[in-house]
């Protein structure tokens, strides 16, 4: 990075100055760590809301910054949990095999334990046999690093073949769309080899911290999804800041006149696009297994929908502002359908927020697109400092003004 | 003065439409030359040609000393060998300020991960404030471009083609929208910029093509209707018939 870039980019300061006071906040209220005011549920809420504020900052690199209004995200950020999940899934339940099976009189062979957790495992959808991709879920290295693979080439290809054909605009969001909801439905499949509808499940089952309570647990993973918060805004910061920021504003608003200044425009997407990927799978590993249970519900295009208006609301175009916009309505979000706001009684008709809530959300997403285009963070223009102009001369008509030598200093 | 484009026997056409008809044109370097024309008569065509935008159904288009193909090349390709284009509409990046957008034409590489990387010199500096000083914007530097009236526009525009520092230079109508005085300078400006390199001016505007003092090149229904001095061209019975005959 080079220097002057925090003194450049006031608000990154600001934004790690922020996370860094909500974690100490969570950390001293916290069961494990602290007073225990704030429930363990609620720790893993808070985390899983840090995790889609990674997701949502990558979002708006790729649509706010670059233009591509992917509605594919979600299926990176499932694939990243699914990826995690898998070794999850496969050492608890070797732990849980062997255990078992060690107490009988003559010790099982190897191939008989792993029949034993495929039995475990697939039991469900009525298999025994491992699929073919489970085959590294024995090594949470190879996991980790498919985290990271998956996403990213999958969306290296698949960029690669729109961006060639110069798919943009609304055709790219339909492609995308269609990529993700033909992920969910194969997903969905039982002979998919991540058991259908299922899905994985017992994922905050952390192998080999049997012992440690899910009150410390959430906690490490609050403090593991704020990092990533963290390190992901100053990536994303690095990489809109600078001259690489302003050609992909450049590709965003006008694509054409890029390409005649010498720039590789597919490049330039591609390396958007991908990158965000990968986040977004880092973001979702860090997700589920705060979550417990990952299926293919969660990769439908709806999720990455969602994704949208949340950047949309918190204001595209800035990275604190796809932050606020996915806290803010995730969190609201919770509240309103696990029944914490209160029923309105209209007299004929009760409104119930668990019902209604898509209603409001629907509504203040369109409200925000036709009155606050800039979204929440918009707010912060009305009360940043004007930056002081660039003075070119005195500072006033009169003699006894500053002269502009003066005015430098 | 070499030629340093060459297009010969080259045709399009559009569902039928022939867009540009076996056009032939070659520029050499230095030169300036003015292309002029009735309606349809093919020039942004013509320029889409150059640059890569359209591709042609026949003929060939050779550049630089060693009479190298474009054909087939990409548009960023085309303008990394040295093609600048300025559209007849202003196209600056409104959201920017006037030095990010002349940093971002200024020429050095343009790979992803060359501009991720890229580090601010003293040289760049140097050369983003020469460049403004040409067009007259070095009080807008700090400025978004998108504050800018019409015609500074226009010269960022042609500013940001200095920071290329093409060898052929296309400029479609840049006198359009202007005052007088400031056709003045844009009219200064390219022929300035004329001294060193091609520069290919299409232009609707007879008086402004007068100031500018060059060879003529008049298109009709996408060929070459006339060549040379703007007094012989006007003189040409073709030329007057397509022009004041309909």
């Amino acid at each position: 990075m080079k220097p002057g870039f925090l003194s450049q980019n006031p608000s990154v300061l600001w934004f790690l100055a922020a996370l860094g006071l909500f974690t100490l906040g969570v950390t001293v209220l916290a069961e494990a760590t602290g007073t225990g005011a704030l429930s363990t549920s609620f720790v893993k809420t808070l985390g899983k809301t840090l995790c889609l504020c990674l997701i949502a900052i990558a979002m708006d690199v790729v649509w706010g910054y670059c233009g591509i209004l992917s509605l594919g995200h979600f299926a990176f950020f499932g694939i990243g949990g699914y990826a995690i999940g898998m070794w999850l899934m496969y050492a608890r339940t070797e732990a849980i095999v062997s255990e078992s099976m060690a107490a009988a009189v003559i010790p099982p062979t190897d191939q008989e334990v792993i029949d034993a957790i495929g039995t475990q495992i697939f039991g469900v959808v009525g298999s025994s046999e491992f699929p073919v991709i489970w085959a590294f879920s024995d090594s949470l290295f190879l996991q980790l690093l498919m985290v990271v693979l998956i996403p990213g080439l999958l969306a290296l290809v698949f960029g690669w073949l729109a961006f060639r054909s110069r798919v943009t605009g609304v055709y790219l969001s339909i492609l995308t769309q269609a990529m993700t909801l033909a992920l969910s439905l194969y997903l969905f499949q039982n002979d998919s080899g991540l058991r259908g509808n299922n899905g994985l499940s017992g994922l905050q089952n952390i192998p080999g911290f049997e012992d440690t309570p899910q009150s410390m647990i959430s906690i490490a993973f609050f403090w593991a999804s704020a990092l990533a918060l963290g390190l992901g805004y100053l990536l994303f910061a690095f990489v809109t800041s600078g001259k690489m920021g302003s050609v992909i504003r450049g590709i965003r608003d006008d694509e054409a006149r890029v390409r005649f200044l010498g720039y590789h425009v597919e490049s330039y997407k591609l390396f958007v696009f991908t990158l965000t990927a990968v986040i977004a799978g880092i973001a979702g590993a860090l997700y589920y297994p705060q979550a417990g249970i990952i299926n293919p519900a969660e990769i439908a295009p709806i999720a990455s929908i969602y994704l949208a208006v949340w950047v949309a609301i918190g204001g595209r175009g800035r990275l604190y502002g796809a932050v606020i916009g996915a806290a803010f309505v995730s969190l609201l979000s919770s509240w309103f359908t696990g029944g914490g706001a209160p029923n309105v009684n209209l007299g004929v008709y009760t409104i119930q927020w668990t019902d209604w809530w898509l209603v409001l959300l629907g509504l203040s997403f369109v409200a925000v697109t036709l009155f606050a285009p800039k979204g929440i963070g918009g707010l912060f223009d009305a009360i940043a400092v004007r930056r002081t102009p660039e003075r070119v001369g005195d500072y006033g008509p009169d003699k006894g003004a500053l002269r502009q030598e003066e005015g430098t200093e | 003065m070499s030629t340093l484009l060459e297009m010969s026997g080259v045709s399009v056409s559009f569902d039928g439409f022939k867009a540009i008809n076996n056009l032939s044109f070659q520029i050499g370097e230095p030169e300036l030359r003015a292309i002029i024309g009735p309606n349809g008569a093919g020039k942004t065509t013509f320029m889409d040609i150059i640059t890569g935008k359209t591709k042609p159904d026949e003929g060939r288009v050779l550049w630089g000393d060693k009479g190298t193909s474009l054909l087939g090349r990409s548009e960023s390709q085309i303008a990394r060998a040295g093609i600048g284009r300025k559209f007849q509409k202003p196209t600056v990046f409104e959201a920017q300020t006037v030095r990010e957008n002349i940093a971002m034409a200024l020429k050095n590489s343009r790979g992803p991960f060359d501009v991720l990387f890229y580090r601010k010199t003293a040289e760049g500096a140097a050369r983003i404030e020469a460049v403004a000083k040409e067009v007259g914007l070095t009080e807008e530097l700090p400025r978004p471009a998108g504050e800018l009236s019409h015609g500074k526009k226009q010269w960022l525009e042609i500013g940001m083609l200095l920071a290329q520092d093409p060898r052929l230079l296309l400029v479609d109508e840049p006198a359009a929208g202007m005052t007088p005085a400031e056709r003045e300078h844009t009219t200064d400006l390219l022929k300035r910029m004329a001294e060193t390199r091609a520069v290919v001016v299409v232009e609707h505007d007879m008086e402004f093509v007068r100031r500018l003092n060059c060879k003529v090149t008049v298109l009709h229904e996408g060929s070459v209707l006339a060549e040379g001095s703007l007094d012989h061209v006007t003189a040409n019975q073709d030329v007057i018939d397509v022009y004041l005959g309909r």
